[in-house]
């Protein structure tokens, strides 16, 4: 190596990094990085408020405004707690999805986006197979956008109400966070994390509340570099190991075709990882078990956990619709708060 | 022909070690006498510019751009693209295959050539390695060089068999033509679930994106070295096109120490940026080879100062708008450059980074002239093609891709501050692109 040029390196002034433009809209949320803790306080406490107001006055707070749900990929849950949430608004929705649109036709996401606009949506909700897409759709229609999923990259409403539920359980009463709500707190995360946009909303926003996340599967699943998404995240690929040091547990599905195509054998990982009720037992007898859905029951829980007394998968279900209502309404109403709308 | 003088500026012309004030005479498109200021002996009649306080240099020569006729011509044409090349200081450009059809043909070769393409500046074609690109059928090397191809690749692919890859090497060295390979290992790159469309590392595990691994590249590198070694006696010269990781520099430089014909050049998107400015998929900054490290892009810049890269080439490489504005792994390879590549070298590798201006004009011309072979060409001396640039070295200016000559604009470099602007171009002769001052 020429001695002169080494050195040069650390001396370099070099082109800075632009600052993202994004969210262009005060009301979308396109990533759990777009809220500050105060965000998320707000969120948590309008969800409260909201799941307790007796429906015929919650009706009137978003009477007759225009919500789109754009979906490319199937849902259950994440579909319908979005619209019940929308309704339970007073809101009007309109549900397109790709194999029932001009999606099938070869219309882009722009101008499916411009199209929906231009009907009067005045918010859309975005589930795509593509990561990034939400950020694609905002940056086009300007119009607020809820990711309710995009790609393996993020699902930031899964994360707050995976939040909701964890606060009620070992933080009970807690309304507003701060960095410290979930000191000493360890969240393990179970599968495949590679794949999962719930395990990546969940990794940057845990931490942010002090808590320590555990990521764990196989390195097919689970790269190392994972570790570096963001501070406190850790890797521990002893399964038994994580859970000794976890008060949650998440659990990701694991699809059977996602295996076979990485040559992982199906018998062993579920020997490896499969969460099992002697497991949970023997080493996490008073942690949370939660499961973002759908269940694939025998592959990465047994019946008996996901049935079981520690299981909390279907309270984050209903956390779901109050999450996405104040999620909703912040999206419609976030210009009003700041004033007025442009 | 009418002759054109060229009086008052400041000559830096790296090849024949000048950097002194020089007035130029064109005449017939070649350069006809070189004089002290005021000194020009046959300059009657002349056409005159006036070159005061600016800087003359030769023509910059781009050995990988794509202009995307035949085929592509809603992305860009022969005349846009070299119009494109003309306002960024370019007399010659060496045109990449992956047209509609593949340019794996003397017919296309020659009809990119034709007059009627309408390239205001000079274009030489490189030609398809193998039959349609596909990395199998040889191409008659002879005839596509009788042609006027410089060199030959299946640019953006890579020719990945072994045999394949040492017989097109061996081919191309028999008639005398580099052959310039995308070291891209595909089986690395495009996995089951889809093409990659990042660099691999913790960004695009953050941004929930398929990565290529930096060793998809260096590793053929690798192989391409080892082919070259065991035809050491053929002369075979292997050029590796847009390198961009730290690994394969490292091979390169290397197989330069063991007295091997490799060269490679660099774009400047690759010596400036890394993966940190895709930002929230930013399709601009999608690309292949993708933006890489932080450590890969500080590798870059050594190895441009140290003196392993032998060019700057800009891999210009235009889409539609409409083109871009998709998920970003849907989003097409690459960027345009041609229009900034002047600025981007100026403002960085010179002003900041302190690299002399005649070796930063010497990686823009005479280096990759002589790297394809382009006689009298990437230098002004008397009897040399009439290629020149003339700029402000100076001056700063704003890009403004909207106000590009190129069809198309995507690129990560809007907006950004460029130094050295240039004033004319002259291509043989003729001025091919005039910017008032």
């Amino acid at each position: 190596m020429n001695p002169t040029a080494t050195p040069v390196r650390r001396q370099l002034h070099l082109p800075p990094v632009p600052a993202s433009p994004f969210p262009y809209h005060p009301g979308s949320l396109l990533s759990v990085g777009d809220l500050s803790l105060d965000g998320v306080s707000h969120i948590l406490t309008r969800a409260t408020a909201l799941e307790n107001q007796d429906p015929l006055t919650r009706d009137h707070i978003l009477s007759k405004r225009r919500v789109a749900l754009l979906f490319y990929e199937s849902s259950t849950r994440t579909r319908t707690s979005f619209e019940l949430a929308a309704k339970g608004l007073g809101a009007d929705t309109t549900l397109v999805s790709s194999l029932s649109s001009s999606i099938e036709k070869g219309e882009s996401l722009k101008d499916t986006g411009l199209t929906l606009r231009a009907l009067g949506a005045e918010a859309i909700i975005l589930r795509h197979n593509a990561s990034g897409a939400a950020w694609l759709l905002e940056a086009e229609t300007r119009l607020p956008v809820l990711n309710a999923g995009d790609g393996m990259h993020e699902h930031p409403t899964q994360a707050l109400l995976d939040l909701r539920t964890i606060l009620a359980h070992l933080r009970p009463g807690t309304q507003t966070v701060n960095a410290e709500t979930l000191a000493g707190v360890t969240v393990s995360i179970v599968g495949d994390i590679l794949h999962s946009r719930v395990a990546r909303s969940n990794m940057l926003l845990l931490p942010r509340l002090g808590a320590r996340v555990l990521l764990c599967g196989p390195k097919e699943l689970l790269p190392d570099l994972a570790a570096h998404a963001g501070p406190g995240i850790a890797i521990e690929r002893d399964f038994e190991a994580a859970l000794r040091q976890s008060q949650a547990i998440m659990m990701l599905r694991i699809q059977a075709e996602r295996l076979a195509g990485l040559q992982l054998d199906l018998e062993e990982y579920k020997a490896r990882y499969q969460l099992t009720g002697q497991r949970l037992a023997a080493h996490a007898p008073e942690a949370v078990v939660l499961h973002p859905g759908p269940i694939i029951r025998g592959l990465e829980v047994t019946a008996g956990v996901a049935d079981g007394p520690q299981s909390v998968i279907l309270e984050q279900v209903r956390n779901g619709v109050a999450i996405r209502m104040a999620v909703v309404e912040r999206a419609l109403l976030a210009e009003t708060a700041k004033g007025g709308r442009a | 022909m009418t002759a054109l003088a060229i009086r008052g500026g400041h000559l830096v012309d790296p090849a024949a070690g000048v950097d002194l004030p020089k007035d130029i005479l064109l005449k017939d498109g070649r350069v006809a006498e070189i004089a002290a200021p005021g000194k020009l002996k046959s300059a009657n009649g002349a056409d005159v510019l006036d070159a005061t306080g600016l800087t003359v240099a030769p023509g910059l020569v781009d050995i990988h751009v794509h202009l995307r006729e035949p085929g592509h011509t809603h992305k860009e044409t022969i005349a846009t693209g070299t119009a494109a090349a003309a306002a960024g200081g370019f007399t010659a450009v060496a045109a990449m295959p992956n047209t509609l059809p593949v340019n794996d043909s003397p017919e296309t070769t020659r009809w990119m050539q034709a007059p009627e393409r309408g390239a205001v500046i000079r274009v030489f074609p490189i030609a398809a390695a193998t039959r349609g690109s596909k990395g199998e059928a040889i191409n008659d090397y002879a005839a596509l060089k009788s042609a006027g191809a410089v060199a030959v690749t299946d640019d953006g692919l890579p020719i990945l068999k072994d045999n394949i890859m040492r017989e097109v090497l061996a081919a191309a060295a028999r008639v005398g033509l580099s052959v310039i390979q995308h070291a891209e290992d595909t089986r690395l790159t495009q996995g089951a679930g889809g093409a990659a469309s990042m660099n691999l590392g913790p960004v695009s595990f953050r941004l929930g994106l398929r990565g290529m691994p930096p060793e998809a590249e260096s590793s053929l590198v690798e192989r391409d070295i080892r082919l070259v070694t065991e035809l050491r006696d053929t002369r075979a010269h292997l050029h590796v096109a847009h390198i961009s990781t730290a690994a394969a520099v490292a091979a390169v430089r290397q197989a330069r120490r063991n007295g091997l014909r490799v060269t490679c050049e660099v774009a400047p998107h690759h010596f400036l940026l890394t993966e940190e400015h895709v930002g929230l998929y930013n399709t601009n900054a999608k690309m292949n080879p993708p933006l890489r490290s932080a450590a890969d892009r500080d590798a870059m810049i050594e190895a441009i100062l140290d003196g392993v890269v032998d060019a700057i080439a800009t891999d210009h490489a235009p889409h539609a708008v409409h083109e871009k504005e998709v998920e970003f792994e849907n989003a097409p390879n690459g960027i345009i450059g041609l229009e900034t590549a002047l600025g981007l070298c100026l403002r960085w590798l010179h002003k900041e980074w302190k690299m002399p201006l005649g070796r930063v004009l010497s990686l823009l011309s005479a280096q990759p002239a002589a790297l394809l072979g382009m006689k009298g060409r990437g230098t002004l001396t008397v009897g040399s093609f009439a290629d020149a640039v003339v700029f402000d070295p100076k001056a700063e200016w704003t890009y403004n891709a909207r106000e590009g000559k190129s069809k198309s604009r995507n690129t990560p470099f809007d907006g950004w501050t460029m130094q050295g602007k240039v004033r004319w171009t002259i291509s043989e002769g003729r001025i091919a692109n005039e910017k008032a001052s």
